[in-house]
């Protein structure tokens, strides 16, 4: 350990150059004071030479790790999802020391600097398609998310300083992120939920900036916290133009820490950073298999769909693994069709995992088969092949495939209830936000019987934000179950608003609902106006409309997760154990656009010009008429007239009184009144033919 | 009014300038009528090229990636529907889950809407059939009913905030293979965009059951679109009583799918043409005159003409381009546009002649269909939710059976309408650039409400000017009788020889109150049950006259002495007269220009020229016995069409859906009927 000071006589340095460094007094002495060496600590167990040229990683220093996971699906609409999922866990600062090996330093300063508990952020580009891809596994209920960005962050701190540390969080990430998530520092666009989002005690903060662009630039700086970038491992299949080509594309991270300490199994930070990616495997765009008559899934391999290979794993990854994950509905399709051919019994489930099947053929032999166990009903449930990508290498790289031989038709599980979000009404002074559960086939299957009170009813949660400039009257909310009108008391069961200020804050609305079971639709609708902004609100050009943000649908009476039979490797997984977490299920429904009047912005001008033109009339013929005396004009002519003149002056009088319209008192300017005006008219000409002869010569 | 009583002697300028118009108010109102009949004639030689305002449109900078295989694939849906009309048993719910069928294979969300034309709903293409067609839907019983299909591809990478709708109308029993060919350009169309990644915003594909009209259905789904019923009371679209003839047909489901914001709606038609080439119409007129942005025309126009080599058109009065009057005013103008051109060559007035013959039917038209305020196509009913929108009815020169010919013209409208589509996609606001308020002379040439409105008002501003002198004159006149019968004229007097027009306001606020119940008749008249169009029509005409009495009788007979001295009441009644026309004009070319337009071409010179036929039959004079036969036949020249405007008014009564229109015409009726009142107060 050594510490090297150097002296500087750089402009910076000397303070523009007035505090120059005179070499004259050399040699220099520096003393050092108050000077505090923080040391990290170091494992005793290994040496600092960790990353030896050997290539094998040493235990990770300091407790931290990191692990690498890639999860594969088909979905029944012939694409396939691809869900990266990099967890990274570094022990508590204050046990460990400031420094880190693995761990971002940029995410661990912000944990330290701003006291946050937990935090998600979530860049998305397009739709999840419930209907098609499933809302209710652990997957999309937590990687499904509204587009743009969202932002929530629960704070270790009191209450009265949970917006300052917000906004200056928004402020770091936006730098951190490329993003203009500082535009969620303004009160207008954040909300603090109580009921609906998470259990919390009003230190959580909620923003959505639905119209954010989510590019590669977003990406670059969130790969930048993986310890291998996209350089080796896992994310260097992540070539841009075929991860943004996509259907989908969410890239999140998540931040636990517990500060805390107090259980010191959990304690540290956790980051866990996924990409999930809906692709259109390639064979389909390119061949005529779009032909409906058949129905076969395309087939791909991990090199047709992003174009590159995996290379190995990232040397410092504890863990490196990828997944295959064929849900419920497909293998229960699978086994059935596999009753119906006898033949194929003899390639059981059980043993072979049927890789090479009747069905399909993946063209790696999964190291390890993980079958969900549903204890509840004997339903079919989903498998996961896991590959494990230690074993590969740059010469031999890891490329798994999927050959589908027959066609297969399945569809995902859904959430409980399918919601959708839209407009009513036409028009730029008012509409009304409705948002529409219907319930969907699979949920009849499942576990509605949440008997309460000897009721059965299924709990919903909504949570709505709403801009200010929509002003939304929440006592015009109607609610219809079953198409049939329904009193507010019978379905919420709690609700919590708080009405939007202008300018200041958005409306929120949370709302517990208690559906009977049966219900086959539900549909609430809210009235609103739509407001007037003032003239710098707009944005610079002609705009599109505003946004609002997405509601959150949530089922906290269901859980989305699996169980797994196998225990001692689900450990080492974190997606798995991810998995087997028990969280609700949740959907996001679509973002709104309301056009709000829109003002022409040539129009002030032409306003501008106008009103000026008529003040400028009405206050002159004003000022005109009290500022001239009754009688005076005439009373000058008539002296001016009584004084013997000049003839070119008496006729310079003359004209200047008929120019003027007004006829002197001679008998030669007592013309009839129509003589005057076709002097007038006389005149007026001549200006014209000036000005047509002006416009023909210069014009 | 108020100028006249201050002294001759010391008058502001401009004060002396309204004193003069007053004085030569003849002349005035003369050469203000020419010069705006001249301006009107004149707008085909104004109207400026268009070009596309919005740069972010972009249109035919992309090469088109529709190809010969989406246009086969929409030949196979073309062959199939048409082997559904060989034999016609159970074809409307076939072709609809065939159509449905390929929307989703495309992996488009599928959805059918089932809608009940409306009771009063007309036929807005040949609305004079409409009557009737509204007497056969009463009888009708609620079991009719229509089905929409409608697809919705979502944008792959789009957040679903905005859409495109594409709409082809399609009549299951009476398709013939136009309709069918408009599916195969809306399905060629489709099956591309389902593949394309640029897409950013949503394309809705509604295929618009058009047995019951072509308006209805696009009215009716744009209703449910917006308008949502939640309850049962008239949930149709989920009745569950539809039973699919097949498996797939019952999984689509009848709950009404959405999508963002609509941004912009092309209609697909095809029609057999009977021209040399292959053409394009565009229809654009919504309900009320009002017209789609100039820019989405500019598009379409672009595209057909530059790159898919179609020709396009607007729709024309023919009768028009035969008649020789307009010809010579073309060959007036040209040559008047070639001597411009020699005094300055940078004035390009110059226009020739059979140009400016098209470009004065094609005005006329479009005035036409703007003043009526009844939709030229399905396209209407968007505009009720600001929304632009166009039809496009291609038109072939040949049969469409010979299949290579077929191919082509799929290729090219698919091609088109690609483009189209690509273009309002690159947009990323709503369209604001270009021209909402425009007349067009020919498919690239328009003129815009700057140059309009200056020709109207030329035509209507004699109104003020003549109603203020007959006001002025009446009160120089009067005066001097009041000096004659007393000398001393007290106070009270002068004020009630002031207030005086009040009573000319109240007669015409009862020949407007008249005009309004006359207007408001055919409503009540099409109550009446088991009735035709000739009876209800002469019920209408009696009971107007009826009423017309009564009001006579109720309220005009107590002040009957204001015809006891014709000399100056007459005038005063004139003068209010005109100032309410003059005021109605204005206001109506606000809202309607084309109606104000029309109004004032018929009704100005009326208005001037209206006088006392009482007192030219006095008069005896050459030149009162002039004006006498031009009131006559001024009065008989505008009743025909009046009662012509009135018949269409009373046929709108009776479908009653556009009471904008309906209002419209109230009001320009009213106008109208107070000019004739003021004819039949004179006459009595």
């Amino acid at each position: 350990m050594q510490i090297e000071a150097s002296l500087w006589n750089a402009s910076w340095a000397t303070d523009g150059g007035r505090m120059q460094i005179s070499l004259s007094y050399a040699p220099f002495e520096a003393r050092y004071r108050g000077f505090d060496v923080a040391r990290c600590s170091v494992d005793k167990s290994s040496d600092m030479n960790q990353f030896s040229s050997s290539g094998s990683v040493l235990k990770q220093g300091g407790g931290e790790e990191f692990s690498e996971e890639l999860l594969l699906k088909p979905f029944p609409d012939r694409k396939v999802l691809a869900h990266f999922h990099f967890q990274s866990r570094a022990p508590h600062s204050s046990s460990h020391g400031r420094h880190h090996h693995l761990f971002p330093k940029a995410i661990a300063q912000l944990v330290k600097k701003f006291r946050v508990k937990e935090m998600e952020l979530s860049f998305t580009q397009g739709r999840w398609r419930y209907e098609q891809w499933g809302g209710f596994d652990p997957l999309s209920s937590n990687n499904a998310k509204p587009p743009g960005v969202e932002l929530w962050a629960v704070f270790d701190v009191p209450q009265s300083l949970v917006d300052v540390y917000w906004r200056n969080l928004t402020h770091t990430l936006s730098g951190l992120f490329c993003a203009s998530i500082n535009f969620l520092e303004s009160s207008t666009t954040y909300s603090a939920p109580e009921l609906t989002f998470k259990p919390s005690f009003g230190n959580l903060r909620y923003g959505t900036l639905p119209r954010e662009a989510v590019c590669t630039e977003n990406l670059t700086p969130w790969l930048k916290l993986l310890p291998c970038r996209d350089k080796a491992g896992l994310s260097a299949l992540m070539d841009r133009p075929s991860i943004y080509r996509g259907f989908y594309h969410s890239q999140r991270l998540r931040l636990t820490s517990s500060e805390s300490g107090s259980d010191e199994v959990d304690s540290g930070i956790g980051l866990e950073q996924t990409l999930t990616v809906v692709l259109q495997p390639s064979s389909w765009r390119t061949g005529k298999t779009y032909s409906v008559e058949t129905n076969i899934q395309p087939s791909w391999s991990i090199s047709s769909i992003f174009g590159r290979n995996i290379p190995g794993k990232c040397v410092i990854a504890k863990s490196s693994n990828v997944y295959l994950h064929l849900d419920n509905g497909l293998v229960g399709e699978l086994k059935n069709l596999e009753r119906e051919n006898a033949k194929y019994v003899a390639n059981t489930f059980e043993s072979e995992g049927f890789q090479s099947n009747h069905a399909f053929k993946i063209s790696v032999t999964p190291d390890k088969v993980f079958e969900e166990v549903d204890y509840l009903h004997g339903k079919s449930t989903s498998v996961i092949y896991g590959f494990s990508v230690e074993k590969y290498s740059d010469s031999q790289p890891f490329d798994l495939g999927l050959t589908w031989k027959i066609p297969v038709v399945w569809s995902c599980q859904q959430a409980p209830l399918h919601a959708s979000r839209f407009l009513m009404g036409s028009g730029n002074e008012r509409g009304a936000i409705a948002i529409s559960l219907e319930s969907t086939e699979s949920s009849e299957g499942l576990p509605t019987s949440h008997i309460i009170d000897g009721r059965c009813e299924l709990r919903v949660d909504i949570f709505q934000v709403v801009p200010w400039y929509i002003k939304v009257y929440f006592h015009t909310l109607q609610v219809f179950v079953d198409k049939q009108p329904r009193a507010m008391a019978d379905v919420v069961d709690k609700i919590r608003v708080s009405p939007s200020k202008d300018k200041v804050s958005p409306g929120v609305m949370e709302m517990i609902l208690k559906l009977p079971c049966g219900s086959k639709s539900a549909a609430f609708s809210l009235e609103f106006d739509k407001g007037f902004l003032h003239i710098d609100e707009y944005p610079p050009d002609a705009n599109q409309g505003f946004d609002i943000p997405s509601a959150l649908i949530s089922f906290p009476s269901f859980n989305a997760r699996m169980n797994f039979s196998e225990d001692e490797f689900l450990n080492n997984s974190p997606i798995l154990s991810k998995f087997q977490e028990t969280s609700p299920v949740l959907s996001y429904t679509e973002v709104l656009l309301i056009p709000l009047t829109t003002p022409d912005f040539s129009m002030p001008y032409n306003v501008i010009t106008i009103t000026c033109t008529v003040f400028a009339l009405y206050f002159g013929s004003l000022l005109n008429v009290l500022r001239r005396r009754v009688d005076e004009e005439e009373r000058i002519l008539r002296s001016r007239a009584g004084r013997k003149a000049g003839w070119i002056s008496q006729l310079l009088s003359r004209l200047s009184a008929k120019l003027r319209g007004r006829p002197q008192e001679q008998p030669t300017s007592s013309l009839p009144y129509s003589f005057i005006s076709f002097r007038l008219v006389l005149k007026i000409l001549l200006v014209a033919s000036i000005a047509v002869t002006w416009q023909y010569y210069f014009g | 009014m108020a100028e006249t009583e201050v002294s001759k002697k010391r008058k502001r300028p401009i004060v002396r300038l309204a004193v003069l118009l007053l004085s030569h108010s003849v002349l005035v109102s003369v050469i203000c009528c020419t010069a705006g009949v001249f301006g009107l004639l004149l707008l085909p030689v104004l109207a400026k090229n268009t070009y596309i305002s919005e740069n972010a449109l972009m249109p035919g900078s992309a090469s088109s990636m529709l190809s010969n295989q989406e246009v086969s694939e929409a030949n196979k849906l073309i062959k199939e529907l048409n082997n559904l009309h060989s034999n016609p048993l159970g074809a409307t719910t076939e072709s609809h889950g065939i159509i449905a069928k390929y929307m989703s294979n495309l992996g488009a969300q599928v959805n059918n809407h089932k809608f009940h034309p409306q009771l009063n709903q007309f036929h807005p293409l040949h609305f004079f059939s409409g009557p009737d067609s509204g007497v056969m839907q009463e009888n009708s019983t609620r079991s009719l009913y229509g089905i929409n299909t409608v697809g919705i591809i979502r944008a792959p990478r789009g957040d679903g905030k905005e859409a495109i709708v594409l709409v082809t109308p399609y009549n299951a029993v009476k398709g013939g293979v136009r309709e069918t060919l408009s599916l195969g350009i809306a399905y060629s169309v489709f099956s591309l965009l389902t593949r394309v990644t640029w897409l950013a915003k949503d394309i809705i594909w509604l295929v618009a059951d058009s047995q019951y009209g072509e308006y209805a259905p696009v009215a009716a789904w744009l209703r449910d679109y917006h308008t949502p019923a939640f309850s049962n009371l008239d949930s149709l679209n989920t009745e569950t009583c539809h039973v699919g003839n097949n498996n797939f047909e019952s999984k689509i489901s009848y709950g009404i799918r959405r999508s963002g914001t609509m941004a912009a709606a092309l209609v697909l038609g095809v029609a057999y043409g009977n021209e040399n080439e292959d053409t394009l119409g565009i229809y654009a007129e919504a309900s009320n005159g009002q017209m789609p942005n100039l820019d989405l025309i500019n598009i379409v126009h672009y595209l057909a003409v530059h790159r898919q080599g179609l020709r396009v058109k607007v729709e024309q009065f023919h009768w028009l381009l035969n008649s020789k009057w307009v010809k010579s005013l073309g060959e007036v103008f040209e040559s008047l546009g070639k001597m411009v051109k020699t005094l300055n060559p940078d004035w390009k007035l110059g226009i020739s002649a059979a140009d400016y013959v098209e470009g004065a039917a094609t005005l006329a038209s479009s005035l036409y269909h703007q003043a009526l305020g009844v939709p030229t196509g399905p396209h209407g009913a968007f505009r009720d939710y600001q929304v632009d929108a166009i039809t496009l009815e291609f038109s072939l020169r040949i049969s469409f059976d010979r299949l290579d010919r077929r191919n082509d013209f799929l290729l090219h409208g698919g091609r088109l309408i690609e483009g189209v589509i690509r273009s309002v996609n690159n947009l990323l606001e709503k369209f604001h650039q270009s021209f909402f308020l425009y007349l067009l002379t020919s498919p690239s040439k328009f003129v815009s409400v700057g140059v309009y409105m200056i020709a109207f008002a030329l035509l209507v501003a004699p109104l003020p000017v003549v109603a203020a002198s007959l006001y002025a004159k009446t009160l120089d006149l009067n005066p001097t009788s009041e000096k004659d019968k007393s000398a001393t004229s007290n106070e009270l007097g002068s004020v009630l020889q002031s207030w005086k027009w009040l009573n000319s306001v109240k007669t015409v606020f009862v020949v407007h109150f008249w005009g309004a119940t006359v207007s408001l008749l055919p409503y009540f008249i099409s109550q009446i049950p088991d009735s035709d169009p000739t009876t209800n029509f002469s019920v209408w005409i009696l009971l107007s006259i009826l009423s017309l009495e009564i009001l006579r009788w109720i309220l005009v007979s107590p002040s009957s002495h204001i015809y006891g001295l014709p000399q100056g009441e007459w005038a005063i009644l004139k003068s209010a007269t005109i100032s309410s026309f003059f005021i109605g004009l204005g206001l109506m070319s606000v809202i309607n220009f084309a109606t104000a337009e029309i109004g004032a071409l018929l009704m100005v010179p009326m208005a001037l020229m209206a006088h006392p036929l009482k007192l030219d039959v006095r008069g005896q004079s050459l030149r009162s016995i002039l004006r006498m036969i031009c009131n006559l036949v001024l009065g008989v020249i505008s009743f025909p069409p009046a009662t012509f405007f009135v018949f269409k008014g009373v046929i709108e009564g009776f479908s009653g859906i556009k009471a904008g229109d309906f209002w419209n015409w109230v009001e320009s009726l009213w106008a109208w009927n107070s000019a004739t009142y003021l004819y039949i107060a004179a006459r009595s």
